[in-house]
């Protein structure tokens, strides 16, 4: 990519910000909480890291930028929820650290994807897949699609260890029945040769995690995991999933565009908008003083459970199309803060200063004027 | 700039408040705003993805010139495909730099120009497979919609009356059929082929208006009060009938390739008729000693074949909703 | 608004729908029936909006198709200003449903892909031709268009040219085209983006107090519902289990499922994780096809009892509610209802 250069998360004033404690600024910039008491072996590695990451499509009108310039890390044991609507380029970040995307239309212009501090995106193919499924694992929206529908979830759920560790098929079937337990399927004995399309929603979902979590891997990125499902089922499978994170001291990447279900399960949290991250911060945070327009209007703009609530705060416009991105701040039509400077100069992500002007603990705002929005 | 107000929120609520009628409330405006370009409608939209197809220009440039060759024979060549001359031209070998000349692609055992003869043998082909193209869609349209619409009865019958069809071997049926007639035209072989070959594009055409008519924008027509005819004509046709375009644009150099294989067999069309499943059938004695009787309506007949199936293969990738 | 005009524009009674369940291809017999609407009644009044909520399968979808006249009903009514409107046809429906309008769920399969944004929102008037005179058409539509929050310039564009929320504009201007006074809308904006959802619901707001449109509101988010409805019902496996004004219902639940349901919602406020009381269901719900016997509810209930399974709850104030003063009051089917505070405030 010959623009990568101009690109302002290459250079960014912050990536050097010395900042103490808790806190610290990897070298790309992304801010992250080092949770010291966990795997003090690589307490500087963290379990994954995405760096500038850039990936583009080719489509009829022109080249989408999908996803441009990402930065996030994950720790072991950590929830991180990557907050954004459709198009926001937050599933395009987990199909490239899956090495899933569709290529073409779809390649990766640049970045690197660091997991355990090895470099993903220059491993070869075959070392690749033994990291894929096997230490790093993904949970769809779709179950029912993800799912083979001629073969028993038995045997699919046994051929995990069947491929990665050259199990036995009887091995292979009583593993299969322990993790269904490990979900909570009832009758899992009995239960193991049925197909997917015998199972409800939610505990195709449960099948979905129990294969994710076969092989014990160190980090799960669930892709919207609750969005196709009830309500009473989605707050079953969140607390199961969120109990056998902790059980496991995985890392969890969480993509969705629910804001409450954010707020039930993550610890930090990273906004996307238009392919950039926007606002990155503890989850209470964020929820407390929103430090970018856009996360702003976001939580104005949804209907409470606890009260009726007058006319909602609408966010005005609709989201940039990928393959003409605006210039300077992509948020810059649709946000109310806008000036000459949002259309010209694209907003790093500024590390957000508390009152005493000491930098708060992992928070990040990719706009000029984060300051007005925290106190405004 | 630090003291930038964010006042977008109470600005809209006032204008709610106070006028409630007419105009539109600011925060709901700006949705209107990014324009959706020109007019584009599916079908234009499929037109400019064609038109910039190699696949796709090539097809329809050949197409285009045997249509032109079927219409209008005489400006190819001069030559008469039946007149021949034993004496002078038996098996003749091609003067393949003599181009467009009588003698260009050689002479047959009858002493009658090939060139002459692939270029009059044109129209039979086409004619056949346009005929047999245009009554099986009509026919299987509208079995294959009324079928899928109605379902219930409807279906049941009309579905048995496919399968019973079907079960029909095509070649072996057209032939059976074909030798009870004394005098066979192409009106006659394309009535052949088209009553036994109507019924893929009625499956077709059912399962296409089955899938479209659970679509919500029949259900919005239905609610509205739209009358069956117009649910028909203005949602599920429109919308069903692109594969249907497909598949009928494959079947079309099928159907030709059936009536040379017709001919070949001799229960097609026979002399004095010009065709090159019969001219085929010359060249086979021949082969040998001349080959070029067998190679050039062989040539002929695959590239017209090719070329539609080429088409219909364009054709599917640019009506293919799911490339867009 | 409900209290200033309590005449109802639209009455269900007792409706039932069963679809057959059938084996056989040429000699079809019946083997069963899914229950998808078992009894339901309730009442819509002008100009308020009437929320129902349920979870997948429990026939809230089936309800706006029997609204809309796109199913036949098993049994019951749906009378329409004292008319039924389920024994219409012909003529008299065709005037009925000038009047009950539908907003369907997905505004990308709602629009005939193959027509233009002036067909699509004229459609209404071809098949209406009584509703506008020809000539004035195409103005009407560009009007509609304005309402919409869209701009008449795009009368010529094709639906596929447009996002997702301007998408359901246009479905909510040809609802608007005939000028109903009930308009169902099934799940309107859970297809769209969080920030375009506001923008749908706010618009949907305005045309409501403009053109005294009633809203059938049919959704599974709460919150939304919560937002637009004057009063809320909530469904379960084709019934009604609870049905009040908003803070009724939100504030003082008193069917165990309705108290399950608000409990599981994930509220956008992190600190609200820990104080929040949850009320985990275990299981899934049962098939419609074979519900369980008396209240659906009680294989998932924690208070069930041999008395769940052999009497079914009816829809009313609880017995033991009677005497209660205030918003605990309510319809409720539930033999043991009673009150408990599941939403913080």
């Amino acid at each position: 990519m010959s623009d990568r250069t101009e690109r302002p998360t290459a250079d960014e004033p912050n990536a050097t910000t010395g900042t103490t404690g808790p806190v610290e600024t990897t070298s790309s910039g992304a801010v992250r909480i080092d949770k010291s008491a966990e795997a003090p072996a690589d307490r500087d590695t963290p379990l994954l890291e995405v760096r500038d990451l850039q990936v583009e499509f080719r489509t009829r009108e022109g080249v989408a930028r999908a996803v441009n310039g990402v930065n996030y890390s994950v720790n072991a044991g950590e929830t991180l929820a990557v907050l954004g609507e459709s198009g926001s380029g937050k599933s395009v970040t987990a199909q490239a650290i899956m090495g899933i995307l569709d290529t073409p239309p779809g390649h990766i212009a640049g970045g690197e994807i660091r997991f355990r501090g090895e470099d993903l995106l220059t491993l070869s193919e075959d070392k690749r897949r033994a990291i894929r499924g096997d230490r790093i694992a993904m949970i769809f929206q779709d179950a029912l699609s993800s799912l083979n529908p001629v073969l028993s979830v038995g045997y699919q759920l046994g051929e995990m260890f069947r491929v990665h560790r050259g199990a036995s098929r009887r091995e292979a079937r009583e593993r299969a029945v322990d993790l269904m337990e490990r979900v909570r399927i009832p009758a899992a004995r009995e239960r193991v040769n049925d197909y997917p399309h015998q199972f409800s929603g939610g505990m195709r979902q449960r099948i979905m995690i129990a294969m994710a979590l076969a092989l014990e891997p160190d980090l799960i990125i669930a892709d919207e995991p609750t969005t196709a499902l009830d309500v009473t089922v989605q707050a079953q499978v969140m607390e199961l999933l969120a109990e056998l994170q902790r059980e496991f001291h995985m890392g969890l990447i969480l993509i969705t565009h629910d804001l409450g279900v954010v707020a039930d399960v993550a610890d930090r949290i990273a906004v996307m908008y238009a392919g950039r991250i926007v606002e990155t911060a503890p989850v209470k945070e964020l929820y407390a003083a929103p430090a970018h327009p856009y996360t702003k209007g976001l939580l104005e703009s949804i209907p409470r459970l606890d009260h009726k609530g007058k006319e909602l705060y609408a966010i005005q416009g609709l989201p940039p199309s990928l393959t003409a991105l605006p210039s300077g701040c992509s948020f810059h039509p649709r946000c109310p803060l806008s000036t000459e400077r949002s259309t010209t100069e694209r907003p790093p992500l500024h590390p957000v200063l508390d009152a005493s002007e000491a930098p708060v603990a992992g928070r990040g705002s990719a706009c000029h004027y984060w300051k007005e929005t925290l106190h405004g | 700039m630090p003291d930038v107000p964010m006042k977008a929120t109470p600005e809209a609520a006032t204008l709610k408040a106070t006028q409630p009628a007419v105009p539109v409330p600011v925060d709901e405006q700006p949705d209107s705003g990014p324009a959706p370009g020109k007019p584009r409608s599916l079908w234009s939209d499929a037109w400019h993805d064609l038109r910039r197809k190699p696949s796709f220009l090539i097809s329809a440039g050949l197409i285009l010139l045997f249509l032109t060759i079927a219409a209008f024979p005489g400006l190819f060549t001069d030559a008469s495909p039946r007149d021949g001359d034993l004496t002078q031209f038996y098996l003749q070998q091609p003067q393949l730099t003599h181009f467009f000349s009588p003698e260009w692609l050689g002479y047959d055992a009858q002493g009658r120009s090939i060139y002459a003869r692939i270029i009059h043998g044109t129209r039979a082909s086409i004619i056949i497979g346009l005929t047999v193209t245009a009554i099986v869609f009509v026919l299987g349209s509208l079995v294959g919609m009324l079928a899928g619409y109605f379902g219930g009865w409807v279906d049941t019958v009309l579905s048995r009356v496919v399968d019973t069809f079907m079960g029909i071997p095509f070649l072996l049926g057209a032939m059976v059929i074909l030798v009870s007639f004394d005098v066979r035209g192409p009106m006659v072989i394309s009535l052949a082929l088209a009553v036994l070959g109507w019924t893929t594009i009625a499956r077709v055409m059912r399962g296409s208006v089955i899938q479209v008519k659970q679509a919500d924008y029949v259900q919005a027509a239905r609610s509205l009060g739209a009358g069956t005819t117009r649910i028909l004509m203005r949602h599920i046709l429109p919308n069903a009938i692109a594969p249907v375009i497909v598949v009928a644009m494959i079947a079309l150099g099928g159907y030709i390739s059936a009536e040379a294989t017709l001919s070949y067999l001799g229960i097609g069309l026979a002399d004095p008729a010009v065709s090159w499943g019969g001219d085929i059938n010359f060249g086979k004695d021949s082969i040998r000693v001349a080959s070029h009787v067998l190679i050039f309506p062989s040539i002929m007949l695959s590239a017209t074949i090719l070329a539609f199936l080429m088409m219909g293969d364009a054709v599917r990738d640019a009506l293919d909703p799911k490339l867009r | 608004m409900a209290e200033t005009a309590r005449e109802p524009i639209l009455e269900v009674r007792h409706l039932v729908k069963h679809f057959p369940l059938t084996r056989g291809v040429l000699f079809k017999r019946q083997v069963g029936a899914v229950k998808a609407v078992d009894d339901i009644s309730f009442e819509l009044f002008r100009g308020e909006t009437l929320g129902i909520v349920g979870e997948s399968g429990c026939g809230k979808s089936t309800v706006a198709k029997l609204l809309m006249n796109l199913e036949q009903p098993t049994s019951g009514e749906i009378l329409y200003k004292g008319e039924d409107i389920t024994k219409l046809s012909g003529r008299a429906l065709k005037a009925v449903r000038r009047n009950i309008q539908m907003v369907f769920q997905d505004p990308y399969t709602s629009l005939n892909p193959r027509m233009t944004v002036g067909d699509i929102i004229g459609e209404p008037f071809e098949i209406h031709p009584e509703a506008a005179p020809k000539g004035d058409r195409r103005a009407k539509v560009r009007e509609l268009l304005d309402v919409v929050g869209l701009n008449p310039e795009y009368i010529n564009r094709y639906p596929h040219q447009f996002s997702g929320g301007q998408r359901q504009r246009i479905g909510i201007a040809r609802g608007l085209a005939l000028n109903p006074e009930i308009i169902i809308c099934d799940e309107p904006v859970s297809a769209l983006d969080v920030s375009v959802q506001a923008q749908v619901i706010n618009l949907m707001e305005r045309l409501q107090d403009e053109f005294e449109l009633s809203y059938l509101f049919i959704a599974h988010d709460l919150s939304i519902v919560r937002h637009i409805s004057d009063r809320v019902g909530v469904m379960y496996l084709g019934r009604m289990a609870e049905i009040g004004t908003d803070r009724e219902i939100y504030e003082h639940p008193t069917h165990p499922y309705t108290q399950a349901l608000l409990s599981a919602v994930p509220v956008p406020d992190p600190e609200a994780r820990d104080r929040r009381e949850r009320i985990i269901l275990h299981g899934d719900v049962p098939s419609p096809a074979n519900p369980p016997s008396g209240c659906r509810f009680r294989t998932r209930c924690w208070k069930a009892e041999q008395r769940c399974a052999d009497e079914t709850p009816l829809l009313a104030v609880p017995e033991v509610l009677r005497d209660a003063e205030g918003p605990v009051r309510h319809p409720s089917a539930c033999h043991f209802a009673e009150e408990r505070t599941v939403v913080p405030a």
